[in-house]
Protein backbone atom coordinates (compact mmCIF):
# COMPACT_ATOMS: atom_id res chain seq x y z
CA UNK A 1 0.00 0.00 0.00
CA UNK A 2 3.08 2.72 0.77
CA UNK A 3 4.15 1.82 -2.88
CA UNK A 4 1.11 2.44 -4.34
CA UNK A 5 0.75 5.66 -2.31
CA UNK A 6 3.97 6.90 -3.50
CA UNK A 7 3.81 6.01 -8.02
CA UNK A 8 2.74 8.99 -8.45
CA UNK A 9 4.83 10.59 -6.44
CA UNK A 10 7.52 8.47 -7.64
CA UNK A 11 9.88 11.67 -8.31
CA UNK A 12 9.79 13.33 -5.53
CA UNK A 13 11.40 10.91 -3.43
CA UNK A 14 14.61 12.13 -4.85
CA UNK A 15 13.63 16.04 -4.05
CA UNK A 16 15.15 17.33 -0.90
CA UNK A 17 13.87 21.09 0.94
CA UNK A 18 17.13 22.23 2.46
CA UNK A 19 15.36 23.65 5.70
CA UNK A 20 16.90 27.32 5.95
CA UNK A 21 14.72 28.15 2.77
CA UNK A 22 11.92 29.70 3.65
CA UNK A 23 8.65 28.77 1.58
CA UNK A 24 6.47 31.67 1.40
CA UNK A 25 3.94 32.97 -1.53
CA UNK A 26 0.58 34.14 -1.91
CA UNK A 27 -2.36 31.68 -1.35
CA UNK A 28 -4.93 34.08 -1.52
CA UNK A 29 -7.58 32.98 -3.89
CA UNK A 30 -8.42 35.83 -6.18
CA UNK A 31 -11.71 37.25 -5.82
CA UNK A 32 -13.84 37.58 -9.32
CA UNK A 33 -16.92 39.89 -10.37
CA UNK A 34 -19.56 38.33 -7.78
CA UNK A 35 -21.43 35.27 -9.49
CA UNK A 36 -25.08 35.31 -8.50
CA UNK A 37 -24.31 31.52 -7.11
CA UNK A 38 -21.32 32.40 -5.47
CA UNK A 39 -23.87 32.99 -2.16
CA UNK A 40 -21.19 34.88 0.58
CA UNK A 41 -20.51 37.59 -2.16
CA UNK A 42 -23.66 38.75 -2.63
CA UNK A 43 -24.98 39.60 1.21
CA UNK A 44 -22.79 41.85 1.48
CA UNK A 45 -24.11 43.94 -1.65
CA UNK A 46 -26.46 46.55 -0.98
CA UNK A 47 -30.09 45.49 -0.90
CA UNK A 48 -31.06 48.05 -4.09
CA UNK A 49 -28.15 45.81 -6.05
CA UNK A 50 -30.10 42.73 -5.38
CA UNK A 51 -33.53 43.74 -6.20
CA UNK A 52 -32.50 45.40 -9.53
CA UNK A 53 -30.55 42.59 -10.52
CA UNK A 54 -33.54 40.72 -9.67
CA UNK A 55 -35.83 43.37 -11.51
CA UNK A 56 -33.21 42.95 -14.53
CA UNK A 57 -33.47 39.36 -15.02
CA UNK A 58 -37.31 39.65 -14.74
CA UNK A 59 -37.42 42.39 -17.85
CA UNK A 60 -34.84 40.19 -19.68
CA UNK A 61 -37.26 37.43 -19.69
CA UNK A 62 -40.17 40.10 -20.47
CA UNK A 63 -38.23 41.06 -23.55
CA UNK A 64 -37.46 37.47 -24.90
CA UNK A 65 -40.88 36.90 -24.72
CA UNK A 66 -41.82 39.64 -26.63
CA UNK A 67 -39.38 38.89 -29.85
CA UNK A 68 -39.81 34.52 -28.63
CA UNK A 69 -36.86 32.98 -30.99
CA UNK A 70 -35.46 29.44 -29.52
CA UNK A 71 -33.49 31.43 -26.86
CA UNK A 72 -32.56 28.94 -23.47
CA UNK A 73 -32.25 31.89 -21.69
CA UNK A 74 -35.98 31.64 -20.28
CA UNK A 75 -35.32 28.28 -19.31
CA UNK A 76 -31.85 28.31 -18.14
CA UNK A 77 -32.37 30.78 -15.38
CA UNK A 78 -36.14 30.38 -14.52
CA UNK A 79 -37.87 32.41 -12.14
CA UNK A 80 -41.49 33.22 -11.04
CA UNK A 81 -41.33 36.70 -10.12
CA UNK A 82 -42.35 37.29 -13.05
CA UNK A 83 -45.55 34.84 -13.62
CA UNK A 84 -46.41 36.15 -10.23
CA UNK A 85 -46.56 39.85 -11.54
CA UNK A 86 -48.55 38.91 -14.23
CA UNK A 87 -51.02 36.85 -12.42
CA UNK A 88 -51.61 39.16 -10.10
CA UNK A 89 -51.77 42.05 -12.41
CA UNK A 90 -54.33 39.91 -14.81
CA UNK A 91 -56.87 39.43 -11.72
CA UNK A 92 -56.95 42.75 -10.48
CA UNK A 93 -57.77 44.23 -13.78
CA UNK A 94 -60.28 41.52 -13.90
CA UNK A 95 -62.21 42.75 -11.22
CA UNK A 96 -64.50 45.86 -10.85
CA UNK A 97 -66.20 44.31 -13.79
CA UNK A 98 -70.51 44.07 -13.92
CA UNK A 99 -71.50 43.40 -9.87
CA UNK A 100 -68.94 41.34 -8.84
CA UNK A 101 -70.35 40.66 -5.69
CA UNK A 102 -73.47 38.82 -7.74
CA UNK A 103 -72.59 35.03 -9.00
CA UNK A 104 -73.31 35.57 -12.45
CA UNK A 105 -70.67 38.21 -12.53
CA UNK A 106 -66.69 37.68 -14.55
CA UNK A 107 -64.25 35.40 -12.13
CA UNK A 108 -63.32 36.50 -8.48
CA UNK A 109 -59.29 37.01 -7.86
CA UNK A 110 -59.15 33.62 -6.37
CA UNK A 111 -60.59 31.87 -9.41
CA UNK A 112 -58.21 33.77 -11.94
CA UNK A 113 -55.50 32.79 -9.33
CA UNK A 114 -56.43 29.30 -9.46
CA UNK A 115 -57.01 28.59 -13.20
CA UNK A 116 -53.54 30.61 -14.23
CA UNK A 117 -51.44 28.22 -11.46
CA UNK A 118 -53.73 25.02 -11.62
CA UNK A 119 -53.91 25.72 -14.96
CA UNK A 120 -49.70 25.95 -15.47
CA UNK A 121 -49.12 23.07 -13.23
CA UNK A 122 -51.77 20.62 -14.95
CA UNK A 123 -50.05 21.41 -18.35
CA UNK A 124 -46.58 20.99 -16.90
CA UNK A 125 -47.55 17.74 -15.34
CA UNK A 126 -49.08 16.75 -18.63
CA UNK A 127 -45.88 17.54 -20.64
CA UNK A 128 -43.81 15.31 -18.04
CA UNK A 129 -46.14 13.01 -18.24
CA UNK A 130 -45.90 12.77 -21.96
CA UNK A 131 -42.05 12.28 -21.69
CA UNK A 132 -40.99 15.76 -21.71
CA UNK A 133 -37.58 16.74 -20.70
CA UNK A 134 -38.28 20.05 -19.21
CA UNK A 135 -38.27 20.49 -15.55
CA UNK A 136 -41.42 21.17 -14.03
CA UNK A 137 -40.17 24.82 -12.56
CA UNK A 138 -38.93 25.88 -16.49
CA UNK A 139 -42.45 24.95 -17.50
CA UNK A 140 -43.86 26.77 -14.82
CA UNK A 141 -42.02 29.55 -15.80
CA UNK A 142 -42.26 29.85 -19.33
CA UNK A 143 -46.05 29.52 -19.24
CA UNK A 144 -46.44 32.21 -16.58
CA UNK A 145 -43.84 34.87 -18.96
CA UNK A 146 -46.29 34.13 -21.86
CA UNK A 147 -48.83 35.37 -19.77
CA UNK A 148 -47.44 39.09 -20.68
CA UNK A 149 -49.47 39.66 -24.09
CA UNK A 150 -52.49 38.48 -22.17
CA UNK A 151 -51.76 41.35 -19.18
CA UNK A 152 -50.85 43.67 -21.89
CA UNK A 153 -54.25 43.15 -24.18
CA UNK A 154 -56.47 43.71 -20.50
CA UNK A 155 -54.70 46.92 -20.08
CA UNK A 156 -55.69 47.94 -23.75
CA UNK A 157 -59.55 46.24 -23.01
CA UNK A 158 -59.74 48.60 -20.41
CA UNK A 159 -58.64 51.42 -21.71
CA UNK A 160 -61.03 51.36 -24.84
CA UNK A 161 -63.76 50.35 -22.26
CA UNK A 162 -63.15 53.70 -20.98
CA UNK A 163 -64.65 55.07 -24.36
CA UNK A 164 -67.15 53.19 -24.25
CA UNK A 165 -68.82 49.74 -24.76
CA UNK A 166 -70.47 49.48 -28.30
CA UNK A 167 -69.94 47.37 -31.60
CA UNK A 168 -66.71 49.05 -32.49
CA UNK A 169 -64.81 48.84 -29.22
CA UNK A 170 -66.20 45.25 -29.19
CA UNK A 171 -64.67 44.57 -32.38
CA UNK A 172 -61.11 46.23 -31.22
CA UNK A 173 -61.31 44.35 -28.22
CA UNK A 174 -62.12 41.36 -29.98
CA UNK A 175 -59.22 41.59 -32.52
CA UNK A 176 -56.69 42.40 -29.66
CA UNK A 177 -57.52 39.61 -27.56
CA UNK A 178 -57.09 37.37 -30.96
CA UNK A 179 -53.48 38.48 -31.87
CA UNK A 180 -52.32 38.77 -28.28
CA UNK A 181 -53.51 35.25 -27.46
CA UNK A 182 -51.79 33.96 -30.70
CA UNK A 183 -49.13 35.72 -29.59
CA UNK A 184 -48.84 34.34 -26.31
CA UNK A 185 -49.53 30.56 -27.38
CA UNK A 186 -46.46 30.79 -30.38
CA UNK A 187 -44.15 32.16 -27.70
CA UNK A 188 -44.37 29.10 -24.87
CA UNK A 189 -44.54 26.89 -27.97
CA UNK A 190 -41.10 28.02 -29.36
CA UNK A 191 -40.09 27.40 -26.01
CA UNK A 192 -41.18 24.18 -24.62
CA UNK A 193 -41.42 22.63 -28.08
CA UNK A 194 -37.93 21.54 -28.67
CA UNK A 195 -38.25 19.47 -25.34
CA UNK A 196 -41.12 17.28 -26.12
CA UNK A 197 -40.78 13.82 -28.12
CA UNK A 198 -41.64 14.76 -31.99
CA UNK A 199 -44.46 12.06 -32.03
CA UNK A 200 -46.71 13.72 -29.50
CA UNK A 201 -45.88 17.30 -29.76
CA UNK A 202 -49.79 18.08 -30.49
CA UNK A 203 -50.56 16.56 -27.50
CA UNK A 204 -48.63 18.89 -25.57
CA UNK A 205 -48.98 21.98 -27.55
CA UNK A 206 -52.75 21.54 -27.20
CA UNK A 207 -53.37 22.03 -23.62
CA UNK A 208 -51.53 25.19 -23.52
CA UNK A 209 -53.92 26.28 -26.42
CA UNK A 210 -56.76 25.55 -24.48
CA UNK A 211 -55.04 27.52 -21.36
CA UNK A 212 -54.84 30.40 -23.17
CA UNK A 213 -57.45 30.40 -24.96
CA UNK A 214 -59.78 30.27 -21.60
CA UNK A 215 -57.78 33.30 -20.37
CA UNK A 216 -58.52 35.16 -23.17
CA UNK A 217 -62.05 34.38 -23.11
CA UNK A 218 -61.68 35.54 -19.65
CA UNK A 219 -60.31 38.64 -20.81
CA UNK A 220 -62.46 39.20 -23.63
CA UNK A 221 -65.94 38.81 -21.83
CA UNK A 222 -65.40 41.47 -19.01
CA UNK A 223 -67.57 44.25 -19.22
CA UNK A 224 -67.56 47.46 -16.80
CA UNK A 225 -70.17 47.98 -14.40
CA UNK A 226 -72.97 50.27 -15.48
CA UNK B 1 -44.00 -30.77 -19.96
CA UNK B 2 -44.57 -27.15 -20.81
CA UNK B 3 -42.34 -24.88 -19.34
CA UNK B 4 -43.56 -22.58 -16.88
CA UNK B 5 -42.89 -18.85 -17.17
CA UNK B 6 -40.65 -16.95 -14.41
CA UNK B 7 -42.44 -13.68 -13.77
CA UNK B 8 -38.84 -11.99 -14.64
CA UNK B 9 -39.54 -13.30 -18.55
CA UNK B 10 -43.30 -12.35 -18.06
CA UNK B 11 -42.24 -8.87 -17.03
CA UNK B 12 -39.73 -8.77 -20.32
CA UNK B 13 -42.37 -10.24 -22.87
CA UNK B 14 -44.97 -7.64 -21.62
CA UNK B 15 -42.64 -4.92 -21.71
CA UNK B 16 -42.39 -6.18 -25.47
CA UNK B 17 -46.06 -6.47 -25.52
CA UNK B 18 -46.63 -3.16 -24.26
CA UNK B 19 -44.42 -1.50 -27.03
CA UNK B 20 -46.29 -3.26 -29.90
CA UNK B 21 -49.43 -4.39 -28.76
CA UNK B 22 -50.57 -6.20 -31.89
CA UNK B 23 -47.53 -8.44 -31.82
CA UNK B 24 -48.62 -12.06 -32.26
CA UNK B 25 -47.81 -13.96 -29.31
CA UNK B 26 -48.10 -17.64 -28.32
CA UNK B 27 -49.78 -19.09 -25.25
CA UNK B 28 -48.41 -21.29 -22.98
CA UNK B 29 -50.80 -21.88 -20.54
CA UNK B 30 -52.22 -25.20 -20.16
CA UNK B 31 -55.59 -24.61 -21.32
CA UNK B 32 -56.89 -24.42 -25.00
CA UNK B 33 -57.08 -20.24 -25.58
CA UNK B 34 -59.35 -20.22 -28.37
CA UNK B 35 -62.24 -21.71 -26.15
CA UNK B 36 -64.64 -19.24 -24.49
CA UNK B 37 -65.79 -21.57 -22.37
CA UNK B 38 -64.81 -21.13 -18.72
CA UNK B 39 -62.68 -24.41 -18.56
CA UNK B 40 -59.62 -22.00 -18.80
CA UNK B 41 -60.39 -20.64 -15.45
CA UNK B 42 -58.78 -23.25 -13.46
CA UNK B 43 -55.89 -22.85 -14.17
CA UNK B 44 -54.45 -20.23 -11.59
CA UNK B 45 -51.12 -21.36 -11.85
CA UNK B 46 -50.38 -20.99 -15.84
CA UNK B 47 -49.16 -17.83 -16.16
CA UNK B 48 -51.66 -16.91 -19.47
CA UNK B 49 -49.02 -14.79 -22.34
CA UNK B 50 -51.41 -14.13 -24.74
CA UNK B 51 -52.28 -10.98 -24.80
CA UNK B 52 -53.93 -10.43 -28.08
CA UNK B 53 -57.75 -10.15 -29.05
CA UNK B 54 -59.15 -12.59 -26.25
CA UNK B 55 -61.75 -13.04 -24.46
CA UNK B 56 -60.71 -14.37 -21.70
CA UNK B 57 -58.86 -14.13 -18.34
CA UNK B 58 -56.41 -11.57 -17.34
CA UNK B 59 -53.35 -11.57 -15.14
CA UNK B 60 -54.29 -11.49 -11.85
CA UNK B 61 -51.43 -9.04 -9.96
CA UNK B 62 -52.52 -6.66 -12.59
CA UNK B 63 -55.93 -5.87 -12.56
CA UNK B 64 -56.34 -2.48 -12.98
CA UNK B 65 -54.19 -2.13 -16.27
CA UNK B 66 -55.65 -5.31 -17.67
CA UNK B 67 -52.34 -7.15 -18.66
CA UNK B 68 -50.18 -4.28 -19.16
CA UNK B 69 -47.58 -4.52 -16.24
CA UNK B 70 -47.22 -1.04 -14.96
CA UNK B 71 -43.43 0.11 -13.60
CA UNK B 72 -42.94 0.40 -10.43
CA UNK B 73 -45.37 1.28 -7.38
CA UNK B 74 -48.51 3.45 -7.06
CA UNK B 75 -46.08 6.13 -5.61
CA UNK B 76 -43.62 6.56 -8.96
CA UNK B 77 -44.19 8.88 -11.12
CA UNK B 78 -43.12 6.33 -13.72
CA UNK B 79 -46.40 4.38 -12.85
CA UNK B 80 -48.60 7.70 -13.89
CA UNK B 81 -46.22 8.00 -16.90
CA UNK B 82 -47.20 4.27 -18.53
CA UNK B 83 -51.40 5.71 -18.52
CA UNK B 84 -49.91 8.59 -21.20
CA UNK B 85 -48.46 6.42 -23.20
CA UNK B 86 -49.91 7.27 -26.22
CA UNK B 87 -48.87 9.24 -29.42
CA UNK B 88 -50.76 11.84 -31.23
CA UNK B 89 -51.94 9.94 -34.11
CA UNK B 90 -53.17 7.18 -31.67
CA UNK B 91 -55.20 9.77 -29.44
CA UNK B 92 -56.88 11.09 -32.84
CA UNK B 93 -57.63 7.26 -33.97
CA UNK B 94 -59.28 6.92 -30.76
CA UNK B 95 -61.30 10.17 -31.25
CA UNK B 96 -62.40 9.10 -34.58
CA UNK B 97 -63.26 5.82 -33.22
CA UNK B 98 -65.72 7.42 -30.59
CA UNK B 99 -67.53 9.30 -33.28
CA UNK B 100 -68.20 7.05 -35.70
CA UNK B 101 -69.03 3.36 -34.09
CA UNK B 102 -69.60 0.47 -36.23
CA UNK B 103 -71.27 -2.58 -34.98
CA UNK B 104 -68.78 -5.11 -34.24
CA UNK B 105 -66.21 -2.86 -33.29
CA UNK B 106 -65.96 -2.65 -29.71
CA UNK B 107 -64.30 0.35 -29.14
CA UNK B 108 -61.93 -1.19 -26.15
CA UNK B 109 -61.06 -4.22 -28.04
CA UNK B 110 -60.51 -2.23 -31.63
CA UNK B 111 -58.89 1.39 -30.32
CA UNK B 112 -57.32 0.72 -26.78
CA UNK B 113 -55.84 -2.89 -27.43
CA UNK B 114 -54.26 -3.18 -24.08
CA UNK B 115 -53.25 0.91 -23.80
CA UNK B 116 -55.74 2.45 -21.87
CA UNK B 117 -54.67 5.82 -21.79
CA UNK B 118 -55.49 8.92 -19.16
CA UNK B 119 -54.87 11.49 -21.23
CA UNK B 120 -57.81 11.41 -24.27
CA UNK B 121 -60.46 10.92 -20.88
CA UNK B 122 -59.10 14.28 -18.85
CA UNK B 123 -58.29 16.99 -21.91
CA UNK B 124 -61.95 15.53 -23.52
CA UNK B 125 -63.50 16.53 -19.87
CA UNK B 126 -62.05 19.65 -19.85
CA UNK B 127 -62.38 20.63 -23.45
CA UNK B 128 -66.16 19.62 -22.31
CA UNK B 129 -66.48 21.59 -19.23
CA UNK B 130 -65.23 24.64 -21.04
CA UNK B 131 -66.73 24.67 -24.30
CA UNK B 132 -70.55 23.97 -22.30
CA UNK B 133 -69.94 26.86 -20.18
CA UNK B 134 -68.65 29.31 -22.61
CA UNK B 135 -71.37 27.80 -25.68
CA UNK B 136 -74.41 28.66 -22.96
CA UNK B 137 -73.20 31.97 -22.27
CA UNK B 138 -72.40 32.88 -25.80
CA UNK B 139 -76.02 31.24 -26.66
CA UNK B 140 -77.96 33.23 -23.48
CA UNK B 141 -76.25 36.53 -25.09
CA UNK B 142 -77.27 35.74 -28.52
CA UNK B 143 -81.10 34.92 -27.27
CA UNK B 144 -81.29 38.05 -24.79
CA UNK B 145 -79.61 41.03 -27.51
CA UNK B 146 -82.33 42.37 -28.70
CA UNK B 147 -83.70 43.18 -24.79
CA UNK B 148 -82.67 46.79 -23.72
CA UNK B 149 -82.72 45.68 -20.34
CA UNK B 150 -80.48 42.88 -20.70
CA UNK B 151 -77.09 43.45 -19.58
CA UNK B 152 -74.12 40.98 -20.67
CA UNK B 153 -72.52 39.06 -17.86
CA UNK B 154 -70.03 36.58 -18.13
CA UNK B 155 -71.60 34.02 -16.00
CA UNK B 156 -68.46 32.43 -14.76
CA UNK B 157 -69.92 30.41 -12.04
CA UNK B 158 -71.32 28.16 -14.86
CA UNK B 159 -67.78 26.75 -15.40
CA UNK B 160 -67.39 25.40 -12.04
CA UNK B 161 -70.98 23.92 -11.56
CA UNK B 162 -69.97 22.46 -15.47
CA UNK B 163 -66.33 20.96 -14.46
CA UNK B 164 -67.79 19.58 -11.17
CA UNK B 165 -71.10 17.60 -13.05
CA UNK B 166 -69.04 16.54 -16.08
CA UNK B 167 -66.28 14.85 -13.87
CA UNK B 168 -68.21 13.10 -11.67
CA UNK B 169 -69.99 11.58 -14.27
CA UNK B 170 -66.39 10.96 -16.00
CA UNK B 171 -65.14 9.21 -13.20
CA UNK B 172 -67.86 8.01 -10.56
CA UNK B 173 -70.12 6.11 -13.40
CA UNK B 174 -67.32 4.04 -14.62
CA UNK B 175 -66.41 3.05 -11.03
CA UNK B 176 -69.79 2.41 -10.44
CA UNK B 177 -69.89 0.20 -13.50
CA UNK B 178 -66.56 -1.25 -13.26
CA UNK B 179 -67.68 -2.75 -10.10
CA UNK B 180 -70.78 -3.55 -11.05
CA UNK B 181 -69.52 -5.98 -13.71
CA UNK B 182 -66.44 -6.93 -11.73
CA UNK B 183 -69.51 -7.93 -8.71
CA UNK B 184 -70.89 -9.93 -11.85
CA UNK B 185 -68.77 -11.78 -12.93
CA UNK B 186 -67.40 -12.99 -9.26
CA UNK B 187 -65.82 -16.06 -8.90
CA UNK B 188 -67.20 -17.21 -12.41
CA UNK B 189 -64.06 -15.67 -14.05
CA UNK B 190 -66.36 -16.39 -17.48
CA UNK B 191 -65.51 -13.52 -19.68
CA UNK B 192 -62.84 -11.32 -18.82
CA UNK B 193 -64.37 -8.12 -17.65
CA UNK B 194 -62.47 -4.63 -18.68
CA UNK B 195 -60.38 -3.17 -16.15
CA UNK B 196 -60.94 0.02 -14.47
CA UNK B 197 -58.65 1.88 -16.93
CA UNK B 198 -60.32 0.55 -20.16
CA UNK B 199 -63.61 1.36 -18.45
CA UNK B 200 -62.85 5.20 -17.67
CA UNK B 201 -60.94 5.61 -21.56
CA UNK B 202 -64.05 4.50 -23.09
CA UNK B 203 -66.55 6.88 -21.11
CA UNK B 204 -64.07 9.29 -21.60
CA UNK B 205 -63.56 9.42 -25.71
CA UNK B 206 -67.12 8.64 -25.74
CA UNK B 207 -68.06 12.37 -24.45
CA UNK B 208 -66.13 13.73 -27.35
CA UNK B 209 -69.21 14.20 -29.34
CA UNK B 210 -70.24 16.84 -27.07
CA UNK B 211 -67.65 19.21 -27.92
CA UNK B 212 -69.05 19.68 -31.59
CA UNK B 213 -72.95 19.25 -30.35
CA UNK B 214 -72.33 21.76 -27.37
CA UNK B 215 -70.42 24.54 -29.97
CA UNK B 216 -73.52 24.08 -32.71
CA UNK B 217 -76.20 24.47 -29.76
CA UNK B 218 -75.16 28.32 -29.84
CA UNK B 219 -77.51 28.62 -33.00
CA UNK B 220 -81.07 29.43 -31.34
CA UNK B 221 -83.38 26.84 -33.05
CA UNK B 222 -84.77 24.27 -30.69
CA UNK B 223 -85.65 21.95 -32.94
CA UNK B 224 -82.05 22.11 -34.44
CA UNK B 225 -80.61 21.58 -31.05
CA UNK B 226 -83.15 18.66 -29.65
CA UNK B 227 -81.75 17.04 -33.20
CA UNK B 228 -78.24 17.71 -32.32
CA UNK B 229 -78.99 16.13 -28.74
CA UNK B 230 -80.86 13.42 -30.14
CA UNK B 231 -77.83 12.56 -32.44
CA UNK B 232 -75.19 13.16 -30.18
CA UNK B 233 -77.23 10.89 -27.75
CA UNK B 234 -77.36 8.08 -30.57
CA UNK B 235 -73.54 7.91 -31.93
CA UNK B 236 -72.05 8.33 -28.44
CA UNK B 237 -74.78 5.83 -26.45
CA UNK B 238 -73.85 3.52 -29.34
CA UNK B 239 -70.35 3.50 -28.62
CA UNK B 240 -70.87 3.12 -24.78
CA UNK B 241 -73.67 -0.19 -25.77
CA UNK B 242 -71.53 -1.64 -28.01
CA UNK B 243 -68.16 -1.83 -26.03
CA UNK B 244 -70.81 -3.35 -23.00
CA UNK B 245 -72.85 -5.51 -24.52
CA UNK B 246 -70.51 -8.17 -24.97
CA UNK B 247 -69.63 -8.29 -21.64
CA UNK B 248 -73.17 -8.33 -20.07
CA UNK B 249 -74.90 -10.07 -22.81
CA UNK B 250 -73.84 -14.06 -21.10
CA UNK B 251 -75.58 -12.31 -17.91
CA UNK B 252 -79.44 -13.49 -17.30
CA UNK B 253 -81.32 -11.51 -19.83
CA UNK B 254 -83.02 -9.48 -17.04
CA UNK B 255 -79.67 -8.01 -15.78
CA UNK B 256 -78.32 -7.10 -19.04
CA UNK B 257 -80.76 -5.49 -20.35
CA UNK B 258 -81.13 -3.48 -17.15
CA UNK B 259 -77.18 -2.54 -17.20
CA UNK B 260 -77.38 -1.45 -20.70
CA UNK B 261 -80.46 0.54 -20.33
CA UNK B 262 -79.06 2.36 -17.44
CA UNK B 263 -75.46 3.02 -19.08
CA UNK B 264 -78.20 4.76 -21.68
CA UNK B 265 -80.15 6.61 -19.44
CA UNK B 266 -77.29 8.21 -17.18
CA UNK B 267 -75.90 9.47 -20.69
CA UNK B 268 -79.00 10.67 -21.90
CA UNK B 269 -79.70 12.43 -18.16
CA UNK B 270 -75.83 13.93 -18.90
CA UNK B 271 -76.81 15.55 -22.16
CA UNK B 272 -80.25 16.67 -21.36
CA UNK B 273 -79.22 17.97 -18.14
CA UNK B 274 -76.60 20.22 -19.84
CA UNK B 275 -78.48 21.61 -22.00
CA UNK B 276 -81.48 22.42 -20.18
CA UNK B 277 -78.83 24.42 -17.26
CA UNK B 278 -76.48 25.77 -20.11
CA UNK B 279 -78.48 26.58 -22.90
CA UNK B 280 -82.07 27.95 -21.37
CA UNK B 281 -84.48 29.97 -23.41
CA UNK B 282 -85.19 33.33 -23.39
CA UNK B 283 -88.27 32.47 -20.99
CA UNK B 284 -86.32 30.98 -18.40
CA UNK B 285 -83.50 33.29 -18.27
CA UNK B 286 -83.33 34.04 -14.32
CA UNK B 287 -83.62 37.44 -13.89
CA UNK B 288 -80.55 38.92 -12.05
CA UNK B 289 -81.20 40.28 -8.08
CA UNK B 290 -81.42 43.70 -8.87
CA UNK B 291 -78.52 45.68 -5.91
CA UNK B 292 -80.00 48.49 -5.18
CA UNK B 293 -83.97 48.50 -3.81
CA UNK B 294 -86.79 49.11 -5.39
CA UNK B 295 -87.00 52.77 -5.68
CA UNK B 296 -91.12 52.49 -5.11
CA UNK B 297 -90.88 51.61 -1.45
CA UNK B 298 -89.24 55.56 -0.61
CA UNK B 299 -93.16 56.35 -2.06
CA UNK B 300 -95.13 54.22 0.35
CA UNK B 301 -93.49 56.06 3.21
Amino acid sequence: MADEASRPFAGLSEVSIPEDVPVEGDISVPVGPSRRDDEFSTLDEPVKETVLRDLRAVGTKFVHVLYPKRSSALLRDWDLWGPLLLCVTLALLLQGGAADSDDQGGPQFAEVFVIVWFGSIIITLNSKLLGGTISFFQSLCVLGYCIMPLTVAMVVCRIVLIGGSGTVSFAVRLVVVTASFGWSTFASTAFLADSQPPNRKALVVYPVFLFYFVIGWMILTFSPSQ
Amino acid sequence: MEPKWRPQEFEEAAELLSADPGASTLSMSASDTTSTAAGGGGGGEDVKLDLSEDEEGQEESSELLGGQKPTGGFWTFEYYQSFFNVDTVQVLDRVKGSVMPLPGRNFIKHYLRSNPDLYGPFWICVTLVFSVAISGNLSTFLSEMGNPVYHYRPQFHRVTIAAVVIFMYAWLVPIGLWGFLTWRQGAERQIGGYSFLETVCVYGYSLFIYIPTSVLWIIPFEWLRWTLILVAMVISGSVLVLTFWPVVRDDTKVMAVATVATIVVLHTLLAVGCKMYFFQTAAHIPTPVPTTPPTYTALVT
